[in-house]
């Protein structure tokens, strides 16, 4: 058995270490999840840090990360395993009908001609492991199904080879954008944790550890129009990610001074949408082009 | 109580506040707790969230149930033993202002410890009511904040904030939360001084909220409107990306045989795969017809709002608003418009919609059959949305029959719970006999809605 990490401020200062600023419900969540060696999911708006955080996590506990991307249509064959059929074939071609049929079905269905995809990889690994799965919300109900057995036993069933259990159990992300409402076994098997905007203490912290040449002053300026954006009615108020990259914008402008001007210059920066350009020059009073 | 007589309480408020909270749940939080420290609250409450909560719409019920069983401080606090030595009445003249000055400054500085110690203080010594009967609280927000009456300090605070260099708007925005701040604050602190003296399980049945989207539209405030529209866009989406993937399952339509065939030639002629044609998906164009009368006003808006985030769903969305004169709106949702522009204009529409302002269905139907007879036809269907109260007037029952059975499909929404539909002026009842009514009451029944229509 792993220890993860050894108490909440264990887990916020190595995760800082790492180059992820937490706060405090962050970091107990972590070490929680890392204690009982429970799942965590993650659920936010878009760009404020949830798969971050599982990468984070790996860098501060040196622990391998194996990522599974779901999509619509993910489906076992993609996210646990698969047999490798052109090998089987081939193997069945070269003994040249020599051996008996029981001969080959038992070579057939060995390790070798198993083709093992994140979720089992990731169980079978003796290292220790931060399994992430994205956008878990992407797949389908059913694919759903397929992590219960994963997340509460951490063990795979292969009818062919029985049943392979973690030698270590994972250090399981899960990230959601909300998009449905995952199903109540699998939320019941997980601890939660809903990470949203920082507040602007924060949010100028992990600016400025993110982009090393800003100027505090600049980031002071940043943040606060960053922060007065979020309280607009917005279709999509900028995010931590977006506020990252216009402080990189800023830089590579040479610009030393967010005045009116630049920030309608670089508003497509942390805006994507017309209307809430439109709105956000308007609300701010900034003068337009 | 035991810590576990506690945490059993708590975790069945839950339950009847809404959270689904299974047994397991409530093991995984116990063992959690005992990962932890307990010395510090926030990390309680920490642990107790991610292992229970499991939704974040329900978070503000859980913390306001957290803090009920939970809570602060036990009676007057440390800060309360040392300031009253309780002789003679302590609601006076003098200590009113002296608490006041207080305030102000720490209301302007926007120091929440010192806000949170003043709330405290203001429940203690403004908002007790000793002497009153058994089963009544002897706390009172209300008459603490009426006693205390922090929005007269608004125009003090806005001058203070300006001075620092703040706009106008901004420190008036700025002054409106803090106050806000401390007026949650002292309801808190009452809530938590009722529960210790009757029991938490009393206290957590009448003051707790339900969350936004079960919250009724017509008994929503101000504050609760403005956060249920931040809803609508995010819903729509959700409503949305549920639509495209159920759409994506049943997309198999009739079998493609040029493409099977020619597929078979790859494997000798035998068709492996049969390729099939897109399913064609089937669109409507919705005639929505909506009353904007002040009693209805919140919850028309919404679901015009929603029914346009959704417009790709539809070949057509024609709106119309009616108080008792009907008026077309449909230009006012431009693609991509502005949300907060989109309700201005809306509510201007209102001022077109009215003849003598007072709510009169009849007269609003006779008049869009007349004007508007072209909106409906065999492709169209037809969504009314309104409470039906139609101040004893003519209801035009036959006119309402012919456009319905005109339309392809029709419904009638209404925002008022069952119970009371055909009280009073209500004429939901017999509208209902010739048109399906259906209930409609907060944000999640109007997402079923929507989504069961396209």
């Amino acid at each position: 058995m792993t220890t993860w990490f050894e108490s909440p401020a264990d887990a916020a200062v190595r995760l800082r270490e790492a180059g992820y600023l937490t706060d405090d419900a962050t970091a107990l969540t972590a070490y929680l999840s890392g204690a009982l060696e429970k799942p965590l999911l993650i659920e936010g708006p878009a760009g404020v840090g949830k798969t971050e955080l599982a990468k984070a996590v790996a860098r501060a506990t040196g622990a391998g990360l194996v990522r599974l991307q779901c999509y619509e249509g993910l489906d076992e064959a993609r996210a646990l395993y698969e047999w490798n059929y052109k090998k089987q074939l081939l193997r069945i071609q070269a003994s040249g009908g020599e051996d008996s049929w029981s001969e080959t079905h038992d070579d057939i269905f060995t390790e070798e001609f198993l083709l093992t995809r994140p979720l089992l990889s990731a169980i079978r690994r003796d290292e220790p492991t931060v399994l992430l799965i994205d956008e878990v919300d992407k797949t389908d109900v059913e694919v759903e199904g397929l992590l219960l057995e994963v997340l509460s036993d951490f063990q795979v069933t292969i009818p062919e080879l029985g049943t392979v259990s973690a030698t270590r159990r994972p250090f399981v992300v899960l990230t959601s954008n909300a998009t449905r409402e995952l199903s109540e076994a699998v939320k019941r098997r997980c601890l939660f944790l809903h990470l949203d905007y920082p507040d602007a203490e924060r949010e100028r912290a992990i600016v400025t550890s993110q982009v090393p040449g800003l100027e505090e002053k600049v980031a002071r300026q940043l943040v606060d129009v960053v922060v007065r954006l979020r309280e607009l009615e917005l279709k999509k108020a900028p995010s931590i990610a977006e506020s990252v990259d216009w402080a990189r914008t800023l830089i590579a402008l040479e610009i030393g001074e967010l005045d009116e001007e630049t920030v309608v210059r670089t508003l497509g920066v942390v805006l994507k949408h017309a209307s809430d350009q439109r709105r956000a020059v308007k609300e701010l009073k900034l003068a337009s082009r | 109580m035991s810590l576990l007589d506690t945490h059993i309480g708590f975790v069945e408020a839950l339950r009847s506040a809404g959270l689904s909270v299974s047994l397991a749940e409530g093991l995984d939080a116990i063992s959690a707790l005992e990962q932890v420290s307990w010395h510090d609250r926030e990390t309680v409450r920490a642990t107790y969230a991610a292992t229970l909560v499991k939704r974040q719409p329900q978070r503000v019920t859980f913390d306001a149930v957290f803090d009920i069983y939970y809570p602060r401080l036990i009676g007057g606090g440390v800060a309360g033993e040392d300031v009253d030595p309780v002789d003679g009445p302590r609601d006076t003249g003098p200590e009113l202002e002296r608490f006041r000055e207080a305030l102000a400054d720490a209301l302007a500085s926007g120091d929440l410890q010192a806000l949170q110690d003043l709330a405290v203080e203001a429940v203690a010594r403004f908002g007790a009511m000793p002497g009153r009967g058994p089963g009544l609280s002897s706390w009172s927000a209300y008459t603490s904040l009426q006693r205390v009456s922090p929005a007269e300090l608004m125009d003090r605070l806005v001058k203070g904030l300006l001075g620092e260099g703040l706009d106008a708007e901004q420190a008036q925005r700025a002054a409106g939360r803090r106050i806000g701040d401390f007026t949650r604050l002292v309801e808190g602190d009452a809530r938590r001084r009722i529960a210790e003296e009757k029991g938490p399980e009393h206290v957590a049945d009448v003051t707790v909220r339900p969350t936004i989207d079960r919250l009724d539209f017509t008994a929503a405030r101000r504050s609760d409107l403005e956060e249920m529209r931040r809803e609508i866009y995010p819903l729509a989406r959700r409503l949305a990306a549920r639509l495209t993937k159920e759409q994506h399952a049943q997309r198999r339509g009739p079998l493609d045989v040029r493409r099977t065939v020619r597929a078979s030639i790859a494997t000798g002629g035998v068709p492996l795969t049969t390729h099939h044609r897109p399913k064609r998906p089937h669109r409507s164009d919705l005639v929505v017809l909506c009353d904007v009368s002040g009693s209805v006003a919140n919850f028309a808006q919404f679901t015009l709002l929603l029914v346009y985030a959704l417009r790709e769903a539809f070949s057509g969305v024609r709106a119309f608003t009616f108080v008792d004169d009907v008026v077309e709106v449909s230009d006012r949702f431009r693609p991509g418009a502005d949300v907060v522009e989109v309700m201005e204009s809306l509510a201007q529409s209102i001022s077109h919609a009215t003849l003598w302002g007072r709510t009169n269905y009849g007269r609003a139907l006779t008049r869009f059959a007349e004007q508007h007879a072209d909106a409906i036809g065999p492709k169209s269907s037809l969504l009314i949305l309104g409470d039906g109260r139609s101040n004893y007037s003519d209801l035009a029952l036959p006119v309402l029959g012919d456009l319905v059975g005109r339309a392809r499909h029709a419904w009638w929404l209404n925002p008022e719970h069952p119970r009371h539909w055909g009280t009073g002026d209500s004429a939901a009842d017999r509208y209902g006999e010739i048109v399906r009514m259906v209930e409609c009451r907060n944000l999640a029944q109007l997402g079923e809605f929507v989504h069961e229509i396209v």
